[in-house]
């Protein structure tokens, strides 16, 4: 069992929980991930690490409560136990060779683009950051972002918050307007990545975005995560989950995405039921 | 006089019943079968069958007690040699190892070594038989890395010789293919616990959610955890897929993928978050165990299923006995025929599966027939769901972080016979080394990776 030592409400949904997890901490990367389960009969779902102190043994997820799973964990409260917590899993962010970045968030997504923008800082690198939210009360992480970035935009779909439009249009302003990045990383909703990752082959900048994928084991057992990327089969767990932009087939990953729809919309109606006033925070 | 060149029949769960239910389908012996089949053996000068065990059970012997009543001392002679005889009893081929040799079988059935092995097994746990008396420790650490049958072998043996062992599994429940892996039906999990809890009962430690060559590296367990020797027996975990159009669609798994689901994840009950695909027809492409077990399970949902083999019966590689079942409970077989490509629906879900008819040609390496195509002989079977039971590879996982650990080309562990790899105290066995075999040949390797840990490290 893995205990929640620290929860914090980013938004009404987004939650931040750090664990004790002295030995997934150990190793650690930005740009890996965890697979946890709440409970007994509960599922295995992977999250990315969005932040971990090794001397402590913990690491941090964040995560939006939309779905069964993530609602019983957000119904967890500090000092409660969890089943499983097990990682890290996936390759980390490359960062080699890259000394002026893009790095191009979308919604939760900005929880794990956060850790891989502060690497880069950390590394020297000159780091742009673009994040978007739908509306401002969807707003995460805005500070964080400012500490690690050269030049920050905060766009918003309805122009609550920073600026209105889309990351997409941000980014191609700051390309057009001169900027030249080595590489240019996207993390957030599969619609979002894939255009990100168009503009990024129209200006033929390197692009790698982070994929999400449904997953059971994340040790590559299962298949169930399986991309096409640059016409070949790839397993986003042990080969991913960060892969070339330019490779992605983003509408297959998109089509797979939805194979559970109507279970995960039982599961999420039983589970409100169950928790009653507690989704909503 | 009953006819001593049949042996006896051990009873089975209903096939209609079976269809919607997952539980075991063998129901075993009872005391007086068991002793009427032990009263078989001939108790041989030679006893070719023992040869044919790849963990060396003394087999007339405990037979020998069966057929006197005295079960407690037959289980005492199974476990000086196998950890698992209840798992072993369930899923060993054993029609093409100890039975095979079996001097019965010249002139009639062999003797049913394999359901005498589950009938002590399930006796002693029944009686609650375990006498666990924790060897003294000989002051030696020794890491294991994987829980499944040839991680279980070998710890088992190493802690009945004093050694502090702790086992890592990568998943939340220890076992292996025998919990991810296995259905309910075939190896029901509350057997598998039991024998992971007498493990426990030894001494040794089992920690799961630890994924080596990601969580702690091999070469940490010996600088930082202080192990002074390293088991790798992580199993074969990648699936295979045909590179055929359409394999991306959804209603597409793995059969690892659509089993984990279910054994692992219990989503067939619905009291599990665990979503799992319940589809109406269920193709299931390959001729193995594995497929059986994924189309017995395809059935149990509530599918119409067939198995597509581009082989014939003979080649099969399933055990008999899990066609058989299979066929009581009503899948299908096309026999001589290979997938093509998948078709997908405008909403992405598969709709059909297009196969070719084969014809077999000559021997391949394998010795098996080499299947070929026929031509202007494809034809389309309607489907919702493709489950690709093709066999799998090793995993990557070790090999790509562990510094100076030769493979072989498929991804394998490279070792000698005793289990040793290229690297120094790192053993391995298993399917980790050999790519997919059975639970016995794991468990036969990682009892004598045991035997060579505990040389070396007594030699130092």
């Amino acid at each position: 069992m893995y205990k929640i030592l620290k929860k914090e409400y980013l938004t009404q949904t987004v939650i931040r929980i750090t664990v004790s997890a002295p030995l997934a901490a150990r190793r650690a990367e930005p740009g890996q991930f965890v697979i946890l389960r709440v409970c007994d009969d509960g599922e295995r779902i992977p999250l990315t690490i969005s932040d971990y102190d090794r001397e402590k043994g913990t690491v941090s997820v964040i995560f939006s409560a939309c779905g069964a799973t993530t609602m019983k964990l957000a119904a967890k409260n500090e000092g409660d136990l969890i089943s499983d917590f097990a990682g890290p899993l996936g390759k980390p962010t490359d960062t080699d060779g890259v000394k002026k970045v893009a790095v191009v968030a979308g919604g939760v997504g900005c929880a794990i683009a956060y850790p891989v923008a502060k690497k880069f800082k950390n590394l020297g690198c000159t780091v742009h950051t673009v994040i978007g939210f739908r509306t401002k009360d969807l707003v995460i992480l805005c500070d964080e972002f400012k500490g690690v970035s050269d030049v920050f935009k905060l766009m918003s779909d309805d122009g609550t918050a920073g600026e209105r439009g889309f990351v997409t249009a941000a980014l191609e302003n700051l390309i057009l307007g001169g900027e030249k990045y080595d590489k240019i990383i996207t993390i957030g909703p599969l619609p979002m990545m894939k255009f990100v990752c168009a503009i990024a082959q129209k200006y033929n900048i390197p692009s790698v975005a982070s994929m999400n994928p449904i997953m059971i084991d994340g040790t590559g057992m299962c298949g169930g995560c399986r991309l096409t990327v640059g016409g070949k089969m790839c397993f986003a767990c042990v080969d991913g989950p960060e892969f070339d932009g330019s490779l992605i087939d983003f509408d297959e990953a998109i089509a797979r995405l939805s194979i559970y729809k109507d279970f995960e919309n039982k599961k999420r109606e039983e589970t409100c039921n169950l928790l009653g006033g507690i989704k909503n925070g | 006089m009953a006819d001593l060149t049949k042996r006896t029949e051990m009873a089975l769960l209903d096939a209609d019943i079976r269809k919607t239910s997952f539980d075991e389908v063998a129901l075993g012996y009872t005391e007086s079968e068991a002793i009427a089949e032990a009263k078989r053996c001939l108790n041989c000068k030679n006893h070719p069958c023992v040869g044919g065990c790849p963990v060396g059970i003394n087999i007339p012997e405990f037979i020998a007690y069966v057929a006197n009543g005295d079960f407690a001392s037959a289980y005492e002679v199974l476990s000086e040699s196998t950890s698992l005889p209840a798992v072993c009893g369930r899923v060993c081929p054993q029609e093409s190892q100890c039975e095979k040799y079996c001097v019965r079988g010249i002139k009639g059935d062999a003797v049913a070594i394999g359901r005498l092995e589950r009938f002590v097994a399930d006796w002693n746990r029944k009686n609650n038989k375990n006498k666990v008396s924790k060897p003294l420790p000989n002051g030696h650490k020794v890491a294991v890395v994987g829980s499944g049958p040839s991680g279980l072998a070998c710890a088992s043996h190493l802690a009945k010789m004093g050694y502090d062992v702790t086992v890592y599994e990568a998943l939340h429940i220890p076992g292996g293919v025998l919990s991810y892996g296995i259905p309910e039906f075939r190896l029901p999990k509350s057997i598998v616990k039991y024998e992971i809890d007498a493990l426990c009962a030894l001494g040794v430690k089992i920690e799961t959610n630890v994924i080596i060559g990601k969580t702690v590296l091999i070469d940490e367990l010996f600088s930082d955890f202080g192990y002074e020797a390293v088991f790798i027996g992580s199993g074969a975990g990648l699936p295979k897929f045909m590179k055929i159009p359409g394999e991306s669609l959804k209603g597409v798994f793995s059969a690892n993928e659509f089993l984990t689901r279910i054994n692992l994840m219990g989503a067939n009950r619905l009291s599990s978050d665990t979503p799992i695909f319940r589809p109406k027809k269920c193709v299931v492409v390959g001729g193995g165990n594995v497929a059986m077990d994924a189309a017995r399970c395809a059935k149990r949902l509530g599918a119409d299923v067939k198995i597509v083999y581009r082989r014939t019966k003979a080649e099969l590689p399933a055990r008999l006995e899990e066609v058989e079942h299979a066929e009581q409970e009503g899948i299908e077989f096309l026999l001589l025929t290979n997938p093509v490509m998948i078709n997908g629906d405008e909403n992405g879900f598969v709709r059909s599966i297009v196969c070719r008819k084969m014809k077999l040609g000559e021997p391949d390496a394998s010795g098996r027939a080499r299947p070929y195509e026929i031509e202007n002989s494809d034809f389309s079977i309607d489907a919702d769901a493709v489950i690709m039971a093709l066999g799998t590879s090793p995993n990557p996982l070790i090999a790509s972080t562990t510094y100076g650990l030769e493979t072989e080309k498929f991804g394998g562990i490279c070792t000698d016979e005793v289990g040793k790899t290229s690297k120094d105290n790192v053993f391995a066995g298993g399917d980790a080394v050999t790519g997919a075999a059975t639970v016995i040949l794991a468990m036969g390797a990682g009892k004598k990776a045991a035997a060579e840990i505990d040389r070396v490290l007594n030699s130092k």
